[in-house]
């Protein structure tokens, strides 16, 4: 099924930046009809995307209020400010410590994520082997396997492997995890790459690998931007399994920490705030610099499988 | 798909002639062993171990009783548990409902922010932004506004709508709407960036020729828009599908699967299980039922779908 996907869209998108091509500016007047067509009255894209922005903006509003208003208020601006919340997780809460063990696990999860994915996704792009097709459908299938349903398996293999509460095994496992989809996406993106392009650098003498690094990777990088930001996004969001490979409180990570806040007996809701905003900072972050790297990357290598 | 895998290889040079025949053959091979290792390693081998376990008497807990069980653990499920059937419905309900108003919601959206218009660059930002958040946050934030004591229905009370102490949380006749908004705000966006990436390939000049046409802007939609994401669409609604029914973080942290069982999905389910009542071999059996039933509905659904198909 993905095949077909692939040669009929494979047509219609001509390079890796991927169809993002508007219209070359027109030097005639434009008739009424045309304008009828561009210009959808102001109100109909305004008001129901002004209600929409609310019900999305209005929930992290509110977070950041109860972040940054002391205790015991009930205001609804957030004057006078107070550290005293970020303060408390920060250092009574060890946010300082999760935070950095969900940098470790989610920068060596695009690492490992992007490297691999880069070796399996050429091998899908550019060559036919014998076992291709099984490996497609290995890929596929493993996208129904839930996660949550694999843990007490992949507890038993790390147990066996004496990775129980080392970083190491959630790094393993989100990257396992995430591999799938990000070699199907990266195949994606090389087989946007003319080959033309490589083979004139065979010719002029460069070795498979030195091509790919001079001219594929360079063309790769919406690609690349959009995978290894899924990854790290995923393994900073990602929660089971953080919660069942790491006991120690000193090995958690922050979405952990934010389950012990949220089942504290009495939920302090201006430290659970505090917490929801240090674990939102480095995603918005990442996904300002990236939002329209993945616009994109989407559309010249996702959907197409 | 083979035309554009084209087999081709690098000219051999002198010192290298070796080459010429080993590596283009192992090449492939090596470039897949490490995700083949590690998906052979930490997915296949604990799959294999599910289906394993799923015949055993496998609990922690009582270990006198681990032993070769047949087809015992899937009997118990289909005729003595009492939670299996409701855990069932409650995912195939949340599926159903979350896939539906995320699509309609996000497919709304992806058109709105697809027209020209001034603030646009920032308005996709902001109302993408939720993609990027975790289900733990998520929670985190809705326990925020949901909270009786100085959530948002404090407010609304103070401005004479509804009353104090409304906790739609620990209520059985509103969990399920509180939960199933919360859930709306952050998977919104994933449609709604797939079918924008989706819009930027349909032709402009189709819609002028239906333009000139004369054909409306609902029939334009109909005709022109809704054919061209047919395939996208297909493949977002499967892939959302799995996710919502698989995933648990959401409701692990918002509801925990109260109150009164009544937001217990089956994966949570399961869960509680495997992880809490260390029934291994039973948890195992529910597993494999759960990824059959996923297995079945994925492939009726596309089979139904005609995806791929060519009536473009």
């Amino acid at each position: 099924m993905t095949a077909a996907l692939v040669e009929k869209k494979d047509a219609r998108t001509p390079g890796p930046s991927g169809g993002n091509d508007l219209p070359p500016p027109s030097s005639h007047r434009r008739t009424k009809r045309e304008r009828a067509f561009d210009d959808v009255p102001r109100w109909q894209i305004y008001l129901p995307l002004g209600i929409y922005l609310l019900f999305t903006l209005i929930p992290f509003y509110w977070m950041f209020l109860f972040a940054v208003r002391p205790a015991g208020s009930t205001s609804l601006v957030p004057w006078p400010m107070t550290g005293e919340h970020f303060n408390k997780v920060w250092n009574e809460r060890s946010f300082a410590i999760f935070f950095q063990n969900s940098m470790l696990v989610g920068v060596a999860t695009l690492i490992a994520t992007t490297l691999v994915a880069l070796a399996g996704g050429y091998a899908l792009a550019r060559f036919n082997f014998r076992i291709k097709g099984a490996f497609m459908l290995a890929l596929l299938c493993s996208q129904f396997i839930p996660g949550a349903l694999m843990l007490v398996p992949l507890f038993e293999i790390f147990k066996n492997l004496q990775m129980i509460n080392s970083l190491g095994s959630v790094v393993i496992a989100e990257t396992v995890f995430q591999l799938p989809l990000s070699i199907i996406l990266i195949s994606g993106f090389i087989k946007n790459v003319p080959i033309s392009l490589e083979e004139a650098a065979w010719v002029d003498g460069c070795s498979r690998f030195k091509a790919f690094r001079t001219v594929v990777l360079p063309l790769l990088r919406p690609g690349l931007i959009a995978v290894g930001s899924f990854a790290f996004v995923h393994s900073w969001n990602h929660f089971l399994f953080a919660l069942m490979f790491l006991s120690e409180q000193d090995k958690q990570t922050i979405p952990v920490g934010l389950n012990t806040l949220i089942g504290a007996d009495s939920v302090d809701l201006g430290a659970l705030a505090a917490g929801g905003v240090i674990a939102a900072v480095p995603v918005v972050i990442v996904f300002a610099f990236i939002q329209k790297w993945l616009i994109t990357g989407f559309s010249a290598g996702a959907v197409k499988g | 798909m083979a035309h554009s895998a084209a087999v081709a290889t690098p000219p051999p040079k002198g010192k290298a002639s070796k080459r010429r025949s080993a590596t283009p053959r192992r090449l492939p091979y090596l470039l897949i062993a490490p995700a083949g290792l590690l998906m052979l390693g930490f997915i296949a081998y604990p799959v294999i171990s599910v289906f394993y376990y799923s015949l055993q008497n496998y609990n922690v807990t009582k270990p006198w009783r681990n032993g070769f069980a047949g087809f015992d653990n899937f009997t118990r499920i289909f005729t003595e548990d009492e939670l299996f059937w409701p855990s069932l419905g409650f995912s195939a309900q949340w599926v159903i409902v979350q896939v539906t108003l995320q699509l309609a919601l996000g497919l709304a959206l992806a058109l709105i922010v697809n027209q020209t218009f001034i603030g646009r660059g920032i308005s996709r930002a902001m109302v993408f932004s939720p993609w990027a958040v975790s289900g733990v946050l998520t929670s985190t934030i809705w326990i925020l506004l949901y909270n009786s004591s100085t959530g948002f229905s404090r407010y609304l009370a103070d401005a004479g709508i509804g009353e104090y102490g409304t906790s739609v949380l620990s209520d059985t006749g509103t969990v399920f709407w509180a939960a199933t908004l919360a859930e709306l705000w952050r998977g919104v966006p994933f449609f709604a960036i797939l079918i924008l990436a989706d819009l930027q390939s349909v032709s402009k000049e189709l819609y002028e020729a239906a333009s000139v046409d004369g054909a409306g802007r609902m029939r334009q939609f109909f005709h022109i828009t809704l054919p061209h994401l047919r395939d996208a669409i297909i493949l977002a609604t499967l892939l959302r599908g799995v996710w919502e029914f698989n995933n648990v973080d959401l409701l692990y942290t918002l509801t925990g699967g109260g109150p009164a069982g009544e937001t217990t999905t089956l994966p949570l389910y399961v869960a509680n299980t495997g992880i809490e009542g260390h029934d291994f071999g039973y948890a195992s059996a529910l597993t494999t039922v759960a990824f059959v039933i996923l297995l079945f509905c994925s492939i009726v659904y596309l089979r139904l779908s005609k995806f791929g198909g060519d009536n473009k």
